[in-house]
């Protein structure tokens, strides 16, 4: 439960148009129209003894103890499910109401063990609070009566416990996985004093409970209690901070004892999260106190030498005059640097800072090269920013969604859940995904359209849609001609109404049914607000930038962008994302999507920055790769990113990094590319600083440090050491001053400091003077780039083809318990869940091969191969195998190609064509992999960190 | 000549050998030549008379009773297809005393016809009603149910108009008529009588309900206990909608009602209007806080009007005669009829469809004829097991809803359970927490774990432990789940208790 200190209103908050007065104990009271008699009282300031009641769920009125009197009824209702009415006067305090309040919590203590001292909740209990509150002196039944004081306790959940003998049956938590998860894990059984919570057939862990939290969340007593609680007690602080796992960028409020996290909790007023949560921002953050966490600088001239610990002056001063030697050596564009999407906004600013003024050049790159940097192109060309165009919120107003390439229930849970509550209330989805993801059939929610396509044909499936929508008259041509170039509309529409775009064309292409594309374009065009919500399905493809131009032209077609409820929203892999891309990681641009060839933008930057900045781009990820291999690039700073493990042809990229002479890695861990390195810099997990994320909505977060970095340096602070000792001086005494820099020079920042972003809490960009508050709907007079842009989006199918050799195409993608490379999640109880990478297979593919359920297969491309266990399973279509990247042993990325997207060479991760062999053993690469990780970890110090997965 | 005989197929004469009897009956027509036609009709509601044959004579249907197989051969003897006298002869049936008695308006066809005949139903005056109906504006329909003065024969005798008219007035793009037919309270039987002794009936007053607020389909949410029921409803629905009677065009109207049929699971609560709903969508059977009030947010979150099955098959003989007609009978504000069930320690046994008014003493002696035992009545429950248990000295009250509560009973579905002197009311009043403790959904606190206390107290007072302290106790324990529980369950089980402990306090002290 929330801390007894976070008030409870004990209803949802009922925003409406109309309000109601009336008197509560005598005191004026105005409230919207539909607001509960309990809401309202606590508005007051009358807080009425409750306990079934909470205001993150729908008023249930089982416990009783909210009862009121309300002058000319009969009887006492429970305030929670009584809505306020004009003139109603309601009496909350009677002799009468103590009388009967007393006597319902007599009946509860008569079945509760009378250990309060000695329990978890002791100190944040509702139910001691309200034994309190009600003046309970006796029990008069006594305890010998039936009871359920015998129940065993379930401890099958790594994070929480479920002890039924604290349990009052309020159904909160079954309440908390139907309304707020949409998990419906949880149930009562039996009737009558026998009724008792109960998760499946067995215990927590066997059951569809996805560990979301929600139902700890919601228990009043330690029923279900967070295992870290039970073990250290109640905290004695909290502060409110930002999770580091996906885009969705839930709030939390990390609760302390001292500087030690005793527990995450969603934070109630996260505009993202709304006070939910998934499991791994919930329960796994086990890692950043992890034993294998890098505490110690150190350094080492070969990566065949052992490494030796420094300090933190050696390290850095080592680091400096590698750089400046390579760079005297090979040139200046002989290093570069990569940012991380999993720090903060300012320590990316600082890194992609430090490489454009202290290396000088444009030599800097992140992540969203291999995840969303066509969403960056596609946006920017037809919309005119690279960004999403909605809130999160703006989901409640959405009557059709069109999710292509995202597996939300995974990926991004606590939205999906979101997601789910709109679909359960009525809204229509439309899957285009090969596999059979959740979202497709989930309790109370069913997809009215999946279009099974094969992978790598989102544009030819996407311009069917559109062909259906113009040649069948559904285009919102007054949308279109008043808030796009018509010119590019007209040329637009003659290509796609062109017969060869018609579903007809192209079903043997894409593999879905002409008059599935037809249904579903049809249903979208029609819905009132549509929205399209995408992931790495579209972009990492050799057409992604394509496809992400076809949902904008899509969206655009069907009047849905500039308004609540519609729009183009990318769904952002990782924590920072979007906001690593607006600080300029990339190679063409500077903070704020601004491009390097712009002499004006140049010019106030090398003002500020007091160097003048390169005007040509620099070198992408895979440019770096390349150049380390033919010898002109020698140096390279990766901060807080594992590109051995990410990155798709793995031995290109180990040969890569073999060829460097100076690989310098910031990493919390000795990751898989640590092992390449020559200096290895701590670094701090979102615990252990101060700065900001920002999500998929383009809201930017406060991450707050809530404990002293472990190895003693935040990350942002090691940077600028790192650009001191090259000779370039940067000065910071906190992050919110590299904040206030960013404001200075990015016109879409101008608005944001750090005192504001207490205030409102988040703040989205664009925030400035046309928005002092931010922006949670873009688009919505004109499109930034004034008219949209429709873009003629011709299906050009991937190079990568199945042949008789490779007959199966593989598509990766990732699982809710694991965490992108998993450097985090392997490190926690998650193992639980997902203790290595599988590959799905259909079971006619199966079959073909021999192969059965659990098996060990080998997986083989043209670029090499692993070995992995088989699961069989029909969620694949046949023809397609899925496996997710995890576990570096695992060695996907071995399978995956060179291919890669036209415009910004994103990974081309979901289309390998591959072929599968039954009973396999490990691959060469595999066991090459084994034993460069345990040579590794010979070189490492005695008494110093403990390697990878070992 | 073919001569007709009636055996009927109502589970209480079934229970009792009708299926055996019948089957004698065709053996022994074969036998002695005779041409005889077996009509299965319903029950004519005279228990302790069943399996009751019946044989259409010119002078009438003449009642035989009860007839065990054995007696077949005896009555071909004594000429029984001529109405010819013998020992089990009762003259013609409708002279009967106890049924002569009766004001059978919604039972009127109930034994008299073969419940699933389409001809017989239309024979004997069915359809009329709702053909009336599909001529009226959906508000005058709810005019002639409020005039009428019907209220809801579930127990809690909301007036059925005032319901209907609730549920007319909401907007929505959907509205639904849930039939309750989860007859759950002890010693009650009409509804399932009327399922199976004439279900066009029900299905006549549901579609007449959804011609009147506006709905197009009904549901029936029968117990699971009443198979018999189950299998007249299914047959009765298919033959209904195959005649045109329901579906897409009723009766020819161009208005369409359909009815759906569903079966609990053998839970007393899911008779709770809103745990019915619950249960109707697939839910765990639990009790939703009211409001919103099912009228406006019922089946599926849509207006609904919730009735019970006497209330729904009232509807067709208040559209045949008129509102007024009905409002005539009764007294007070309990119009019409109610049909009364007389079961437990009673020598008569059955059901009584008699105006509103009439006495507990009246039902109990001039029907019941006092005990089945013999001996002196002591207490009746009336209203199933919620009710309060009535001394003798409370036999003369009308049954009237209003006098009646005020008294401290409650008619409820009409159910009236008689007990001897023999009976331990301290047994009855732990039985009724008990019953409570069981059958309760688990939802709120005070019936959820009160019943089970309650339970243990009345041990504890009937053992003589610290008796004064516990009664107190009890007494507050009711109070508590009396005024704080969710819905009747709780909230009704400390009638039971506290009126044995009132009238009977030896039974508490012995």
């Amino acid at each position: 439960m929330y801390s007894n200190k976070v008030q409870d209103f004990g209803t949802p908050a009922r925003p409406a148009a109309k309000s109601v007065a009336l008197q509560i104990d005598g005191q004026p009271v105005t409230v919207p129209a539909g607001t509960s008699v309990l809401r309202a009282a606590a508005l007051a300031g009358v807080n009425i003894p409750k306990l079934c009641a909470t205001d993150s769920l729908e008023a249930f009125g089982s416990c009783r103890l909210c009862l009121v009197e309300v002058e000319g009824r009969r009887g006492f209702p429970a305030s929670c499910t009584t809505h306020c009415e004009p003139g109603m006067k309601v009496r909350t305090q009677s002799r009468k109401l103590a009388d009967l309040r007393r006597g319902v919590m007599e009946l509860y203590i008569s079945d509760h063990p009378l250990d309060c001292l000695t329990c978890p909740a002791n100190g944040n209990c509702e139910l001691q609070d309200m034994a309190g509150v009600t003046g309970l002196r006796e029990v008069r039944y006594g305890y010998a009566g039936e009871n359920h004081l015998a129940a065993p306790k379930d401890e099958s959940n790594p994070y929480f416990t479920f002890d039924p003998t604290k349990c009052i049956v309020c159904s909160r938590c079954v309440r908390a996985c139907d309304e707020i998860q949409g998990t419906f894990a949880l149930t009562v059984q039996g009737r009558g004093f026998g009724s008792t919570i109960a998760a499946g057939p067995t215990n927590f862990l066997d059951s569809e409970c996805v560990s979301c939290g929600a139902c700890v969340q919601a228990c009043p007593t330690s029923t279900l209690m967070e295992k870290s609680i039970v073990d250290q007690g109640q905290p004695d602080h909290a502060v409110d901070t930002t999770c580091a796992y996906c885009g969705v960028g839930c709030a939390f409020r990390a609760e302390m004892k001292g500087s030690e996290v005793v527990r995450m909790v969603p934070h109630k007023d996260g505009k993202a999260n709304h006070g939910h949560s998934c499991i791994k921002g919930r329960f796994a953050w086990g890692y950043a106190t992890h034993p294998d966490r890098v505490n110690t600088p150190m350094i080492r001239s070969k990566i065949t030498d052992p490494w030796r610990e420094v300090s933190w002056d050696e390290a850095i001063a080592y680091a400096a005059s590698e750089i400046k030697r390579i760079q005297a050596r090979y040139g200046k564009d002989s290093v570069g640097g990569i940012t991380s999407s999993r720090c903060t906004n300012e320590e990316t600013y600082l890194v992609q800072k430090l490489v454009r003024a202290g290396f000088g050049n444009n030599n800097v790159d992140t992540c969203a090269r291999v995840c969303h940097s066509p969403t960056g192109y596609g946006l920017k060309t037809t919309l005119g920013e690279s960004a999403g165009t909605q809130d999160f919120d703006s989901v409640e107003h959405t009557d059709c969604m069109i999710v292509i390439g995202a597996n939300p229930t995974d990926g991004h849970p606590v939205f999906a859940s979101r997601m789910k509550q709109r679909l359960r209330a009525g809204a229509t989805l439309i899957v285009i995904d090969p596999r059979r993801i959740d979202l497709v059939r989930t309790p109370h929610v069913a997809a009215d359209f999946h279009l099974p396509l094969k992978p790598g044909t989102n544009v030819a499936v996407l311009n069917a849609m559109a062909h259906v929508i113009v040649t069948e008259g559904l285009a919102r041509e007054g949308y279109v001609r008043e808030r796009c170039e018509v010119d590019q509309y007209e040329k637009w529409k003659t290509f796609i109404a062109s017969p060869k775009n018609s579903p007809e064309a192209l079903e043997a292409e894409c593999g879905v049914p002409a008059a599935s594309l037809r249904g579903a374009a049809r249903l979208f065009a029609k819905a009132g607000n549509g929205a399209i919500y995408y992931g790495l399905g579209v972009t990492e493809h050799s057409q992604g930038s394509t496809t992400v131009m076809a949902i904008a032209n899509l969206a655009m077609v069907t009047g849905n962008i500039g308004r609540p409820g519609v729009g183009v929203n990318p769904l952002r892999g990782q924590n920072n994302v979007q906001g690593s891309c607006d600080m300029g990681s990339f190679p063409h641009e500077l903070p704020g999507y601004r491009h390097v060839g712009d002499a004006g933008v140049r010019e106030l930057f090398a003002t500020t920055w007091g160097v003048p900045i390169q005007d040509e781009p620099g070198l992408r990820i895979p440019n770096m790769f390349d150049a380390a291999i033919d010898g002109s690039f020698k140096g390279l700073y990766v901060q807080g990113e594992d590109i051995a493990q990410s990155d798709p042809d793995t031995k290109h990229v180990q040969k890569a990094l073999e060829s460097l002479e100076c690989l310098i890695v910031q990493d919390i861990f000795l990751c898989e590319t640590a092992k390449y390195a020559h200096v290895l810099l701590p670094g701090s997990s979102f615990l252990e600083k101060d700065g900001t994320f920002t999500n998929a909505e383009r809201r930017i977060s406060r991450v707050r440090k809530v404990m002293p970095p472990l190895a003693g340096m935040a990350d942002w602070e090691v940077t600028v050491a790192l650009s001191r000792a090259l000779g370039y001086p940067m000065h910071y005494d906190h992050p919110s001053q590299v904040m206030d820099e960013i404001a200075l020079l990015t016109p879409t920042f101008t608005g944001v400091s750090y005192d504001k972003i207490d205030r409102l809490g988040s703040i989205q960009w664009p925030c400035n003077d046309a928005a002092p508050d931010g922006t949670p709907v873009m688009h919505e007079q004109e499109f930034v780039r004034g008219k949209g842009r429709f873009v003629v989006t011709e299906y050009v199918a991937t190079p990568e083809r199945t042949t008789r050799k490779f007959p199966l195409i593989l598509t990766t993608g990732r699982i809710l318990s694991q965490y992108n490379v998993g450097a985090q999640t392997r490190r926690t109880e998650n193992k639980v869940w997902h203790d290595a990478d599988v590959l799905e297979i259909h079971p006619h593919d199966a079959e073909q091969r021999g192969i059965t359920h659990g098996e060990m297969v080998s997986l083989q491309s043209r670029k090499g191969e692993t070995t992995l266990r088989a699961v069989v399973t029909e969620r694949m279509q046949p023809g397609v195998v899925y496996t997710t990247f995890h576990h570096p042993e695992s060695g996907v990325n071995v399978v995956t190609t060179e291919n890669s997207d036209w415009a910004t060479n994103c990974p081309e991760y979901k289309v390998t064509a591959v072929q599968v062999v039954a009973h396999a053993k490990k691959s060469e690469w595999q066991r090459g992999f084994d034993s460069f990780a345990s040579q590794q970890e010979g070189l490492l110090p005695k008494t110093a960190v403990r390697g990878d997965v070992r | 000549m073919t001569t007709t005989v009636y055996v009927p197929r109502d589970s209480a004469a079934l229970s009792v050998g009708a299926e055996a009897v019948a089957e004698a009956i065709v053996a022994g027509a074969r036998a002695g030549g005779h041409d005889v036609q077996v009509v299965r009709n319903g029950s004519r509601g005279m228990l302790w008379l069943e399996p009751l044959v019946e044989v259409a004579t010119a002078n009438g249907r003449i009642a035989y009773g009860p007839v065990a197989p054995g007696d077949v051969e005896g009555l071909f003897a004594a000429g029984f297809l001529r109405g010819g006298d013998h020992a089990l002869c009762h003259g013609p049936t409708d002279k009967i005393p106890y049924f002569a008695q009766q004001t059978r308006l919604t039972f009127a066809r109930v034994g008299v016809t073969d419940p699933l005949s389409l001809e017989h139903y239309r024979a004997h005056g069915g359809l009329v009603g709702l053909q009336r109906a599909i001529t009226m504006a959906p508000a005058a329909i709810v005019d002639e149910v409020v005039q009428s003065g019907l209220r809801g024969r579930g127990g809690a005798g909301f007036p059925a108009g005032i319901k209907w008219r609730t549920v007319l007035g909401a907007s929505a793009d959907q509205k639904y008529i849930a039939c309750n037919a989860d007859e759950g309270d002890s010693g009650t039987f009409s509804d399932r009588m009327v399922m199976e002794g004439d279900p066009y009936l029900l299905l006549e007053g549901m579609a007449i309900a959804g011609l009147a607020v506006g709905a197009t389909e009904g549901w029936i949410y029968l117990r699971s206990e009443y198979p018999d029921a189950r299998v007249a409803l299914v047959t009765a629905i298919q033959r209904a909608r195959a005649a045109g009677w329901l579906g897409d065009d009723v009766l020819g109207s161009g208005r369409q009602f359909d009815v759906q049929l569903r079966i609990g699971a053998g839970s007393y609560i899911c008779g709770e209007e809103t745990a019915m709903l619950e249960s109707l969508e697939g839910k765990r059977g639990m009790v939703r806080p009211k409001p919103p009030l099912p009228a406006l947010a019922g089946l599926w979150g849509k207006p609904t009007v919730v009735n019970n099955v006497m209330t729904l098959a009232a509807a067709p003989w208040i559209l045949q005669h008129g509102g007024a007609a009905y409002a005539a009978h009764g007294v007070g504000r309990s119009k019409g009829t109610l049909p009364f069930q007389l079961a437990g320690n009673v020598k008569h046994g059955g059901l009584v469809e008699v105006p509103f008014g009439i006495t507990l003493r009246e039902l109990l002696h001039d029907f019941g004829g006092g005990t089945a035992s013999g001996r002196k009545i002591r207490a009746v429950q009336v209203g199933g097991p919620l009710g309060a248990y009535l001394p003798a000295s409370r036999f003369d009250l009308p049954l009237d809803y209003e006098p009646f509560a005020a008294a401290g009973g409650m008619i409820g579905h009409g159910g009236i359970v008689v007990f001897d002197d023999t009976v331990d009311m301290a047994k009855m009043a732990r039985y009724a927490m008990e019953f409570c403790a069981i059958e309760s959904c688990g939802k709120c606190t005070p019936c959820r774990i009160g019943s089970t206390r309650g339970k243990e107290v009345i041990d504890r007072i009937v053992a003589g432990e610290r008796r004064e302290a516990n009664v107190a106790l009890l007494q507050d324990l009711c109070t508590t789940m009396k005024d704080t529980s969710l819905c009747a369950m709780g909230g009704l089980t400390p009638l039971p208790v506290l009126s044995a402990l009132e009238h009977f306090p030896e039974d508490f002290a012995r």
